[in-house]
């Protein structure tokens, strides 16, 4: 997928200046954006493994995918890099995650008001109609009163 | 109380005493997010297995496979560079679904950083 028109916000190079150090750790990595969504990837890796047993991805890195994925498209949306804080997610895991797949996550912004931007996404591991987690979350905007 | 390969990468480690584990998160590179405050993605790691370890500690980890259908997650105030500890509190435990909870605190347990609510499907042997 192709970038959207130049915007002031380009989550491609900030991803590109590894901001984010938790992101880095974990191994996430700009995948495509748009006016209002950004998709992230999150590389499989042994250390991101909950159950060993099965070799399944724990669940908390794909809640900071998402976290991230929505954070992204808040910054789209409003067309700059500026601070917010999560307020509140809530994330369904549909199915767990395949062994050796790299998991995208795209968040989207659908709604921002004064105070509040409110988020809505999805992840999947090469099939976007077969997703394994479900996420909602708003975010509370910091630069305003 | 085994943790999985996560867990080391977010520096846990186990206090056990009465009741369900303390999960302490060392304040750390690795988990920080914005500059100076640690990431909501490892805040929620964290009240996540802190809730599963609730699960574990009352069921015995031989009894039962522990599959979380759903967190969410509420952020009351921002982590700053000092551990963080979590633990959780089971809700009602049944055959096949338990009900937790989780909060997670720095200085004081009374005043919670974030708390968690999930909903687990029990894979009973």
């Amino acid at each position: 997928m192709s970038s959207a028109q130049p915007a002031s916000f380009d989550p491609q190079a900030l991803f590109a200046r590894r901001f984010d150090l938790h992101g880095n750790a974990l191994g996430m990595d700009y995948h495509a954006h748009g006016d209002d969504w950004c998709e992230l990837a999150l590389g499989y890796d042994a250390k991101l493994i909950g159950d060993e047993a099965r070799g399944i991805l724990a669940s908390g890195p794909i809640l900071a995918l998402m976290d991230m994925a929505c954070s992204g498209a808040v910054w789209l949306k409003r067309g700059a890099f500026l601070p917010h804080a999560t307020l509140d997610l809530r994330i369904d895991y549909l199915r767990p995650a395949s062994p050796h797949r790299t998991v995208i996550g795209r968040g989207e912004c659908y709604r921002v008001t004064r105070s509040i931007a409110f988020v809505r996404g999805h992840a999947h591991d090469g099939d976007p109609d077969d997703p394994l987690a479900h996420v909602a979350g708003t975010f509370m905007l910091l630069d305003r009163k | 109380m085994k943790l999985p390969p996560y867990a080391d990468l977010l520096g846990l480690s186990v206090e056990t005493g009465e009741g369900a584990p303390v999960l302490v998160m060392p304040f750390a590179r690795d988990v920080t997010g914005r500059p100076g405050f640690v990431h909501g993605g490892a805040i929620g790691g964290l009240l996540e297995m802190a809730a599963i370890a609730a699960l574990y500690n009352a069921l015995g980890e031989a009894e039962a496979r522990i599959k979380p259908v759903n967190v969410t997650v509420d952020y009351m105030r921002g982590g700053r560079e000092k551990p963080t500890r979590a633990v959780g509190t089971i809700i009602r435990l049944g055959t096949r679904i338990a009900n937790v909870e989780a909060h997670a605190w720095q200085d004081d347990p009374a005043r919670p950083i974030a708390a968690a609510r999930l909903t687990c499907l029990l894979d009973r042997a």
